[in-house]
């Protein structure tokens, strides 16, 4: 009973939360809901609050003003239940790099409560789940960064927590690390509320449900990934290089109504490079492509920008400003 | 309570993972046989006014053991988990701060034990290779290995202490290091001759730690010893406590 009573309240609920150390304020009147289940991205530059953020929601320090609860417990009131139901992954997933992998996490099994049966059928289920089970007698100092990532996450995992906050959990690793750490985290979302933490967007669109925006102790915006696209939309511009003569490639553009603005440019050898911008969110490459092939115009590129995190706080601050 | 001795046994075992343990006891090793070298030199062929245990504590080597073992012992304790981060993961589990503090303290004061266990050895292999037939006092030697313990608990307390305040480690050591050798010149200038007595130094001559081996070390076990040492530990302890509790200070 009491568990379902728990699963209708929402997993993390912030209100307004400021943290001040010393005279700075590193996070000032925060507001937010994490319904169970999501995956919450929480994106912004260094220092905007973000690490703050997490480790008041992981028990580590506490707010200076506002009340934080997860799963229904206040963190400075019920802190030892809070820390119960979070694995946390701090920025730079610090390791005891003197000790072995299935040493350090049967290790951190047992301060997570669990007992000694309990610790190790839980440490065998994430090393499996993690494929860390090949280095399980490997000392951690000497493993990869992927390998040590993976060490991190099964430590925030071990003790089967409802909630995981992962600070930054893909920084410095190469693009195949990468991959695998946020299939990973995928995976995981599948059954846990995911926090994760990243100053790349591309980072956590990707993998988030949503996505929170700091900016200088603030959230300027919560959204899904795809409402955020279509605030931004009309700024995703397309680049195509078409093979084709000037005045086609003018008419073409015009005849779409969907293209608020375009420009020509002479590109190498007889190709055209247009940029255009369209009135709304939409993804004009599929028609693009359909149109490039129809009139059997040779086609050598068709990009979309992606967004980045700064124009989004170009957009959003000026939003605001108006 | 497992929690407490997963602990425990993590510090106690961080010694042991590198070098650095064996180092620190092959060191106190040495200069504590140089100790008993002293001692041993002393004794040889001159009759003898002091029995062995007394003679230990007033070489100067012994006390150079204990106020440099406890710099050495407790630097890591927090200042290196600060440093390296693991603090964090360490406080986001479960535990808490007092279980932390008590595991620290715990796992550098058993250390301190393991490294000082072979000086018991020290009066039972002279009186075995001694000339003419010696007697070690067995209950004097038990009294000062209770000094022993004591003052290894204030200090390691002390540097636990001083080890929370910082994430380095030099730091650490440097306070602990000033503070312990501190407190015990204050011990010498006790025994200045007094042309006029101040009550400072009544005070100093209660709290020489000098003075207080001298009675541990000729078997007499003063309960005030006793308490002023356990109690100062618990003091220290306590303000560990509070500065690792400040964190989450508003």
């Amino acid at each position: 009973m009491a568990k379902h009573e728990n699963d209708l309240q929402p997993m993390i609920e912030v209100q307004n939360l400021t943290k001040f150390y010393g005279s700075q304020a590193a996070v000032q009147d925060l507001s937010f809901t994490v319904q169970r289940g999501e995956i919450v991205g929480f994106i912004g530059p260094n220092g905007a609050g973000k690490s703050t953020t997490m480790r008041i929601l992981a028990g580590f320090l506490s707010a200076t003003e506002g009340t934080v609860r997860v799963a229904g417990h206040d963190v400075s009131a019920e802190s030892e239940e809070v820390r119960r139901r979070v694995g946390f992954m701090p920025e730079n997933n610090p390791l005891h790099e003197d000790m072995r992998v299935l040493e350090y996490l049967k290790f951190r099994a047992r301060l997570k409560g669990l007992n000694r049966a309990e610790s190790r059928d839980r440490v065998d289920d994430v090393m499996e789940q993690l494929s860390l089970t090949d280095v399980q007698h490997r000392m951690i100092g000497a493993l990869s960064k992927g390998y040590r990532q993976r060490v991190g996450l099964a430590d925030a995992l071990v003790h089967e927590p409802e909630l995981l906050i992962l600070d930054e959990p893909t920084i410095g690793l190469d693009p195949h690390q990468i991959r695998t750490v946020r299939q990973h985290i995928k995976e995981l979302g599948r059954d846990h509320t995911v926090l994760i933490s990243s100053h790349i967007l591309p980072e956590v669109e990707v993998t988030c449900t949503q996505l929170l925006i700091f900016h200088e102790g603030n959230i300027l915006a919560a959204d899904t990934p795809r409402g955020l696209e279509q605030r931004l939309g009309g700024r995703q511009r397309i680049t195509v290089e078409l093979n084709a003569p000037m005045e086609a490639l003018n008419k073409a553009w015009e005849e779409m109504a969907e293209i608020e603005h375009h420009r020509i440019l002479p590109a190498e050898g007889n190709f055209y490079r247009s940029a255009l911008t369209p009135r709304d969110g939409e993804d004009l490459r599929p028609r693009i492509s359909a149109l490039a092939h129809a009139r059997g115009w040779p086609l050598r590129e068709l990009t979309r920008e992606r967004h980045t995190l700064e124009d989004i706080f170009v957009h959003i601050t000026r939003v605001e400003e108006d | 309570m497992a929690v407490l001795l997963t602990l425990i046994r993590r510090e106690l075992a961080g010694h042991f993972l590198s070098m650095r343990g064996y180092v620190i006891m092959a060191g106190i090793q040495l200069i504590l046989g140089g100790s008993l070298l002293m001692v041993v030199h002393k004794l040889n062929g001159l009759p003898y006014d002091l029995p062995f245990t007394e003679q230990f504590p007033q070489t100067q080597f012994f006390w150079l053991v204990l106020l440099l073992i406890a710099p050495v012992i407790t630097m890591r304790t927090f200042a290196h988990e600060k440093a390296t981060g693991t603090f964090e993961t360490l406080l986001t589990t479960p535990v808490s701060d007092a279980q932390v503090v008590l595991a620290k303290f715990a796992g550098s004061f058993l250390f301190f034990l393991i490294a000082f266990l072979p000086a018991l050895a020290y009066p039972f292999i002279l009186e075995h290779y001694a000339h003419r037939p010696m007697e070690v006092d067995s209950r004097a030697v038990i009294s000062l290995g209770i000094g022993i313990g004591l003052f290894g608990a204030f200090f390691m307390a002390l540097g636990c202490f001083a080890s929370s305040l910082t994430r380095s480690q030099i730091v650490a050591a440097m306070i602990t290091f000033a503070a312990g050798t501190g407190l015990y010149i204050t011990g010498y200038l006790s025994d200045l001759p007094p042309s006029d007595p101040q009550w400072w130094h009544y005070l100093l001559r209660h709290t020489s730690m000098l003075r207080h081996m001298d009675d541990f070390s000729t078997g007499i076990l003063d309960t005030r010893h006793v308490l002023l040492y356990l109690s100062l530990t618990g003091v220290f302890l306590f303000l560990t406590y509070k500065s690792i509790e400040s964190r989450r200070w508003k």
